[in-house]
């Protein structure tokens, strides 16, 4: 049966349209949207886009995991910084603006530098997924929280990493030459090398530190250097571009070092791996990593690999994904969208079921998880394999590393 | 420091040096002819190493072979920029044809962004990591066939500007405009190929390179930069002294970068640049203006 609506049907209505539509912006008569909204702040233009672009991969597959493990899901709110500081500032604005009620990011020490004054101004709570720089949990501030070691976390642990690695194998190199990248990354590292070093006994000394240009055509007469010296071992702090440079000219200038310890990123990335083949096996890089044998390591890495069938899970996509989970865990516990109320959670946050080595993720005082410990991964059979700390190793280290005429 | 090291890093000076010099012997034969500086000389070679990746990936031939496709297309291209384009800024001020070049230039790292993304891409060659061991020298295998290669190109180079006819007209061109006017040579077109030889040179150099290095757009202003120091250096405009030119910056970037601290290689190639406008500013082979 058809029942045709007449004018005065079709006006009350339109009238009562528009009255639910006048009163929508003060909530009245919309249901309560039941996720998050996270404002994810990534460098994904600019000189940073690969590396934005890799954490963000991770965001795919992460309402599916959290729903797993009974969390709620996440309305995920886009903001690129654009690599730039004042845009990361900018965009922070504009997504509490729009209704982010927590932030999440931003890979950049001085973009994250930046949200996070912005989120401490305006009472919305950060949650660093990657950034180093110490200063960001030293501030005194309430909203701000970093599941990230700083940069003196991760030199610490390096040295404590190498000097496990040494006693395992009954290997350690007498003499090192340090090589680094002489940009701002580069530089700090050097300095922080020297200084978090004194700390340590390490069975090495220093033989020589060479510098090179980040923008170098060539490092032949940089190898040629450290080559003379006779050093046991390469310490490198470099990027990807010339850490493929500098196998190659290790491999042509006929110089296979016991081992090449690597601080910083290059050696461990799936282009070094692809570009080098059997050549790019061998290195260990110290780095922020992953638990190989955590449950939840595990399926993230099985929801990952079918994602991205072609690409290794990395630190990008794990501190990221650490990120949003804290928020997912504190939304749950918090039972608010309150800024505050979802501040107060985060800081008592106690996750042990997760992804990060160490025991898991809780935060002091600062806001800073310092119980994360970094991990010592080796390039091997073109994969990579954790050989440190012990407790989050899924393989023993090879060293010295396999000579490159005999590979 | 044993001797070995200044004798190893000093032939991998000079060696890469003579394909720096190939590169730059395309921005002198442009100037010396044409008369107008190719601010997208770098540009056209990443251009150029990007063709042989292409190539390299298709048809999995040696870089060293490729480098004749390759030169052909940059001298097509060269041929048709300087009678579509640069042609009719040949009589303008000179800040008028740096414009357009840099805008060439923009255009060209832009394009290159676009289609091949931000990422260093290399090829692998089956001598990609050999070297060859003389006594306590090791010469990287890579740069050794380059560096013949890039003396072949020049001699050829040389070759065709001395004994060809076509050759001895650009140079005419080159050494007096009104009178090669006055003969009747078709001035127009001797720029045009003067242009897309000088491009051809920086085609072949482009391939040469992609069997020593790997690519990314952005160092093209890079290479740019280095071709002027060089092309300067030997002397502007000088076919002989933009290859010396060469051999000198290669040199000078390798001993300064083991005698004092790689990260300043650049500085000490800048400083030869410095010594050499000072106390001979034409250019170590260049002539002095009239």
């Amino acid at each position: 049966m058809t029942q045709r609506t007449n004018r005065r049907q079709f006006n009350q209505a339109l009238a009562a349209a528009g009255a639910l539509g006048a009163l929508s912006p003060f909530g009245i008569a919309r249901a309560q949207s039941k996720a998050l909204k996270v404002g994810l702040l990534l460098p994904r233009s600019g000189v940073q886009a690969g590396i934005g672009q890799d954490c963000h991969r991770v965001v795919e597959i992460t309402n599916g995991l959290l729903r797993d493990l009974g969390l709620p899901a996440l309305d995920i709110m886009n903001g690129d910084t654009e690599s730039n500081v004042d845009v990361a500032r900018s965009r922070a604005e504009c997504l509490i603006g729009e209704g982010a009620q927590l932030l999440v990011g931003a890979f950049d020490s001085g973009q994250t530098t930046a949200i996070a004054q912005v989120a401490e101004q305006r009472g919305v709570p950060l949650v660093i997924n990657i950034a180093a720089a110490p200063p960001i949990t030293e501030q005194g501030y309430k909203f701000v929280f970093r599941n990230f070691p700083t940069a003196p976390m991760i030199l610490g642990d390096a040295f404590a990493n190498q000097l496990e690695l040494f006693a395992a194998t009954g290997v350690s190199p007498k003499s090192v030459v340090f090589m680094h990248v002489n940009d701002t990354f580069g530089a700090a590292m050097q300095k922080g090398f020297t200084g978090v070093m004194k700390k340590f006994t390490m069975p090495y000394t220093v033989a020589d530190t060479i510098a090179y240009d980040p923008a170098a055509r060539d490092l032949s007469v940089e190898v040629a250097k450290a080559k003379a010296t006779g050093a046991e071992a390469l310490v490198m702090v470099s990027r990807l571009n010339d850490a493929i440079l500098i196998t190659r000219e290790l491999v042509k200038q006929r110089w296979s070092p016991k081992a090449v310890l690597s601080m910083g990123p290059g050696w461990y990335e799936d282009q070094y791996l692809k570009t080098l083949g059997k050549l790019g096996d061998g290195p260990i890089s110290f780095v922020p990593w992953y638990d190989p044998n955590k449950k939840l390591t595990k399926q993230l890495e099985a929801a990952h690999r079918k994602a991205y069938p072609e690409i290794s899970l990395n630190t990008n996509h794990v501190y990221t994904f650490e990120a949003l989970l804290i928020a997912a865990d504190a939304f749950k516990r918090a039972g608010s969208a309150d800024p505050k109320a979802l501040a107060d959670a985060i800081r008592t946050t106690n996750i042990t079921n997760n992804v990060s080595p160490g025991p898991g993720i809780q935060f002091n005082a600062k806001g800073q998880n310092d119980k994360l410990k970094d991990s010592a991964i080796q390039n091997r059979g073109g994969k990579l394999v954790t050989v440190a700390p012990k407790d989050a190793a899924n393989a023993r280290a090879q060293l010295p590393m396999t000579p490159y005429d005999q590979r | 420091m044993p001797v070995e090291i200044y004798l190893n890093v000093a032939a991998s000076g000079l060696l890469t040096g003579l394909v720096y010099g190939l590169m730059a012997l395309g921005l002198s034969v442009i100037f010396g002819v044409v008369r107008v500086v190719n601010f997208a000389h770098g540009e056209m070679m990443t251009l150029a190493m990007y063709l042989t990746l292409v190539l390299f990936s298709a048809l999995k031939l040696d870089p060293l072979i490729l480098m004749v496709p390759v030169a052909a297309v940059l001298f097509v291209l060269g041929y048709l920029l300087q009678r579509g384009l640069i042609n009719p800024f040949i009589n303008r001020p000179e800040h008028s044809q740096f414009m357009l070049l840099v805008a060439v230039a923009l255009v060209l790292v832009n394009v290159q962004l676009i289609v091949f993304g931000p990422d260093a891409q290399g090829i692998r060659t089956s001598y990609s990591f050999d070297s060859f061991q003389l006594g306590a020298l090791i010469v990287d295998a890579s740069k050794v066939y380059a560096a013949g290669a890039a003396l072949v190109v020049a001699g050829a180079l040389f070759a065709f500007f001395r004994w060809t006819l076509l050759g001895k007209s650009i140079r005419a061109c080159a050494d007096n405009y009104h009178g090669a006017l006055v003969v009747g040579l078709d001035v127009k077109r001797l720029y045009a190929l003067t242009f897309g030889i000088g491009s051809a040179c920086v085609g072949a150099a482009g391939a040469m390179l992609m069997a020593v290095t790997d690519v990314t757009p952005t160092i093209g202003p890079s290479y740019t930069l280095l071709a002027f120091v060089i092309v300067i250096t030997g002397g502007l405009g000088s076919m002989p002294g933009a290859l010396l030119g060469g051999l000198l910056i290669g040199l000078t970037e390798a001993l300064g970068g083991v005698l004092f601290t790689p990260s300043a290689k650049s500085m000490f190639a800048f400083g030869l640049l410095v010594l050499v406008l000072l106390f001979r500013p034409q250019g170590i082979l260049g002539r002095k203006a009239a």
